[in-house]
């Protein structure tokens, strides 16, 4: 009788998977323009390559946070009143980021650009860490009450597990926006993403592990820990085939060692959804926090149809835009001149 | 310091705040929309200029529309939990469809359609365009879906306490939403018109005044000039401007047209669904006939017996609710007993209801906004309507007068359907105080089907969290106002070349290395 909320449950997985790789890179390409970039045009070079796609893999963020408000409004209301804080800072972040990817290049002095740079890598450091401290948090649980409100205060949030999600998320970005960068721009960038991805990637990618083991030793079971070998084979297989400068193979590898680890953690925490530390009684589950059986099958009907349709035309955009990026590509920044004539005399 | 209040100011201000950039979008996409399409089908450069022009101000103003969209999605389930547990079953289902259906579709299509100049073939590139308007106005319904199921809720079974959904038809074809629905749409449209027409009539005006474009004296017709030290000030710049301006005013007056009509259906729905928003909308303690142009006295102590109606029409309160001139429209006095009676004097004592446990229920709305947050409204459409005729009458001729107060004015008067837009959602949502879910009387609405703003709130948010998160948002949306508003009039005073470099032939260095076959035709 759970058969839908258990669809749902894995529909919800599926679209923080689709939100955390095809986003993954955008947030980690928007922190690399910090300490990465060395120059304007690296800059400019960086942020179009995710300049046509990021606004589309963002939605991925919005249909997570829809879909789950539609399937688990239980799960929705618990989880995003008790990340109040984190959440209003992720709002802020993404917000900035946002206008940054589009105000940047239409100013003209280096505070105006400078300032939206900072707003962008902050921005894009902060956004990965809530959404990973909020990832982390719902499958470690939170001090939930019977009504599934947090009793444990505005910081209930703070705690190590939270830490670990946030820095997992941020370093699996920056891996993954090194990746990214290697395959789409060419040049002493690709060069250099690659070498920095080839020389760190077990670092970037050991909070993002022990979080996923964490969670197996807090709810997993047998085939969880299967898994978990699975994608630490992955993982080695992304090191290596970076290190043997195979881009795309490595790309591939780190897909699907992030496939298998999210997997590996909603498999560890289900039925539950939101485990309360305070009752296990209180704990969130798929059955008792889901929307009606009615709402679930329209909303299963609505995905069934949309969801092809969403990842044909994305895929379908990513297919235009398929093109390396060099420095020389990019067009020379405009001034916008003023059409008064008295100016011009 | 009181949660609720807090957190309905930070509702209030982020909505509001969201939907200055929203109609615009709305309009000013479909208007971009139909320029390239011109374009495409005449290939006549002048469109193309226009196309871009009016592309890039699209863009400046967009993403500001995307970053604080964010925000109304989170924030239902951050500061109104226990709303979202109420109505999850039902409301999350349309925000959901909107970002599957959506908003899919307007963020891929619109990044295809930004950095597809060029890369793209004309008709495609066409195509990614209207894909990414369209996604925009489906967006907009299903939101509108959502807020009028609040206003008007249908499609439900109350079950276990809560409104389930059970016919999902009825909560999609809902009348109030359809009714919103096109309102909006005719208001946004009316936006993007006031929006071509305010800059085109600058770019004319300054045309004028730069000796560029002068008067025939003996036809009064306009004789185009150019002025070749000025980038992009050709004869065909002119056109650009002019068409715009024709353009911009006939989308406005039309706008205008469905917006009156749509708006008419609304006051019929709402006279039959939210008859309390209805009456202080008003002022109205008494029940009447007759629509208050003018009412003294002390609106702001919300006791209606302290204001009087020094102007009334009558028989137009009448004709607004149901469609003739002699229809009694029940007043404040005759809806609080009935209200009190259906849903009691009280609130329910019960920790959700926090301070609020047990606290005597104030039926009536904050008389002061719904008074004047309706007469804004009409009146800024009005306003709005009547400066796109005369500037139809004005031009008709071929340019603008040479007048710097009209051209202020022109400029001023983008403001009026933004206005009247802030000012109808502000009267509509506070008009369904103290409901957060508004009961309807009327047989279409499921009985029992409501939930008092008070008990929306989330119980383990403080104050000081919300106050903190109300003063941030604040802040960064009042700098980030600034830097949009200073980008949309750096970009506007440019005239076409600040969107295309290319024109200004004698600046442009259309490539700094000739290594590669394609340099982008736009980046970042």
């Amino acid at each position: 009788m759970d058969l839908l909320p258990t669809i749902w449950f894995i529909l919800i997985a599926v679209l923080w998977l689709g939100y955390l790789f095809l986003e993954g890179f955008d947030l980690g390409v928007g922190m690399l323009l910090k300490g990465f970039s060395r120059d304007e045009k690296e800059r400019r070079v960086l942020l179009n390559t995710i300049g046509p796609v990021w606004d589309g893999n963002e939605v991925w963020l919005l249909t997570a946070g829809g879909a789950t408000f539609a399937a688990f409004p239980m799960w929705y209301a618990s989880l995003f009143s008790a990340l109040y804080l984190p959440l209003t800072l992720a709002l802020l972040a993404l917000i900035l980021r946002a206008v940054a990817i589009e105000y940047r290049g239409k100013g003209h002095t280096e505070a105006w650009r400078n300032g939206w740079t900072w707003c962008l890598a902050g921005g894009s450091a902060l956004a990965a860490f809530c959404v990973g401290a909020m990832l982390a948090l719902t499958t470690t649980g939170l001090p939930l009450n019977e009504n599934g409100d947090n009793i444990g205060g505005a910081f209930a949030w703070v705690n190590i597990y939270a830490i670990i999600g946030g820095l997992g998320v941020v370093g699996f970005c920056l891996l993954h926006g090194l990746l990214f960068i290697s395959l789409k721009t060419d040049g002493e960038v690709r060069f250099r993403a690659r070498a920095l991805a080839a020389k760190l990637a077990p670092v970037f990618l050991l909070p993002l592990v022990a979080w996923v083991i964490i969670v197996q030793f807090m709810h997993g079971g047998l085939i969880g820990w299967g898994l978990i070998v699975v994608a630490a084979v992955l993982a080695v297989v992304m090191w290596l085939q970076i290190r043997k400068d195979a881009e795309k193979s490595a790309f591939f590898a780190q897909a699907l060692f992030l496939a298998v680890g999210v997997t590996a953690v909603f498999l560890a925490i289900y039925p539950k959804v939101l485990p309360s530390t305070v009752d296990d009684a209180f704990s969130l589950t798929v059955s008792n926090a889901s929307s009606s059986g009615y709402t679930l099958t329209v909303m299963l009907i609505v995905a069934i149809v949309f969801v092809p349709i969403v990842l044909a035309y994305q895929i379908w955009s990513y297919s235009v835009f398929a093109k390396r990026l060099k420095t020389e590509h990019i067009p020379p920044a405009h001034q916008v001149p003023v059409a008064i004539r008295s100016h011009h005399q | 310091m009181d949660p609720v209040l807090i957190g309905r100011w930070q509702f209030g201000i982020t909505t509001v705040y969201h939907f200055w950039m929203v109609p615009l979008t709305l309009g000013l996409g479909l208007l971009v929309a139909i320029l390239q399409t011109m374009y495409h089908r005449t290939g006549n450069e002048m469109w193309l200029r226009a196309t871009k022009f009016w592309g890039k101000l699209y863009l400046i103003n967009f993403i500001m529309g995307v970053a604080t969209g964010i925000v109304q999605e989170f924030q239902f389930g951050m500061a109104w939990s226990e709303y979202s547990r109420f109505v999850g079953d039902v409301f999350g289902a349309p925000l959901a469809m909107e970002a599957l259906i959506a908003f899919f579709l307007e963020s891929t299509f619109l990044g295809l359609w930004i950095f597809g100049w060029g890369r793209l073939n004309r008709k495609v590139h066409l195509g990614v365009l209207w894909a990414a308007v369209i996604g925009s106005w489906i967006s907009a319904y299903f939101i509108i879906v959502a807020n009028s199921w609040m206003q008007h809720p249908v499609g439900v079974e109350i079950i276990d306490g809560r409104p389930q959904m059970v016919d999902v038809g009825a909560v999609l074809m809902n009348n109030t939403a359809w009714a919103a629905y096109t309102h909006t749409l005719a208001g946004s449209v009316a936006v993007g018109g006031a929006f071509l027409l305010g800059i085109a009539w600058y770019h004319l005006w300054r045309r004028r005044v730069d000796g560029i474009d002068t008067i025939d004296e003996k036809t009064g017709k306009v004789i185009v000039g150019s002025a070749p030290e000025v980038p992009g000030r050709d004869e065909k710049d002119h056109t650009v401007w002019y068409k715009s301006l024709r353009i911009g005013a006939w989308a406005a007056v039309i706008a205008f047209v469905f917006v009156a009509i749509t708006g008419d259906i609304q006051a019929k729905l709402m006279y039959e669904q939210q008859p309390m928003k209805m009456a202080s909308a008003e002022g109205a303690c008494h029940d009447g006939h007759e629509f208050s142009v003018l009412t003294i006295g002390n609106l702001a102590s919300n006791q209606c017996d302290d204001v009087t109606p020094v102007i009334e029409i009558p028989g137009l309160l009448s004709f607004l609710a149901n469609g003739d001139f002699d229809t009694e429209v029940p007043g404040v006095n005759t809806l609080i007993p009935e209200y009190q009676e259906k849903y009691g004097t009280t609130l329910p004592e019960g920790e959700m209801y926090g301070a609020y446990s047990g606290q005597e229920v104030d039926y009536q709305p904050l008389m002061i906004v719904t008074y004047w947050g309706f007469r804004l409204m009409i009146g800024f459409g009005v306003l709005g309507a009547a400066a796109a005729v005369y500037a139809l009458i004005v031009t008709r001729k071929g340019t603008v007068p040479r007048s710097k107060f009209l051209s202020r004015l022109a400029l001023w008067g983008i403001a009026a359907p933004f206005i009247a837009n802030s000012a109808g959602w502000v009267f509509t949502e506070m008009g369904r105080q103290p409901f957060v879910v508004a009961p309807n009387p009327d047989p279409s609405g499921v009985d029992g089907v409501f939930l008092y703003t008070a008990a929306a709130i989330s119980p383990s948010v403080s104050a000081a969290e919300m106050l903190f998160s109300l003063i941030a948002l604040t802040l960064i949306y009042g700098v980030l106002m600034v830097f949009e508003l200073k980008l949309i009039m750096v970009y506007s005073r440019g005239g076409v070349v600040s969107a295309m470099p290319e024109i200004d032939r004698a600046n442009y260095k259309p490539t700094v290395d000739k290594s590669d076959d394609d340099v982008l035709s736009f980046a970042y």
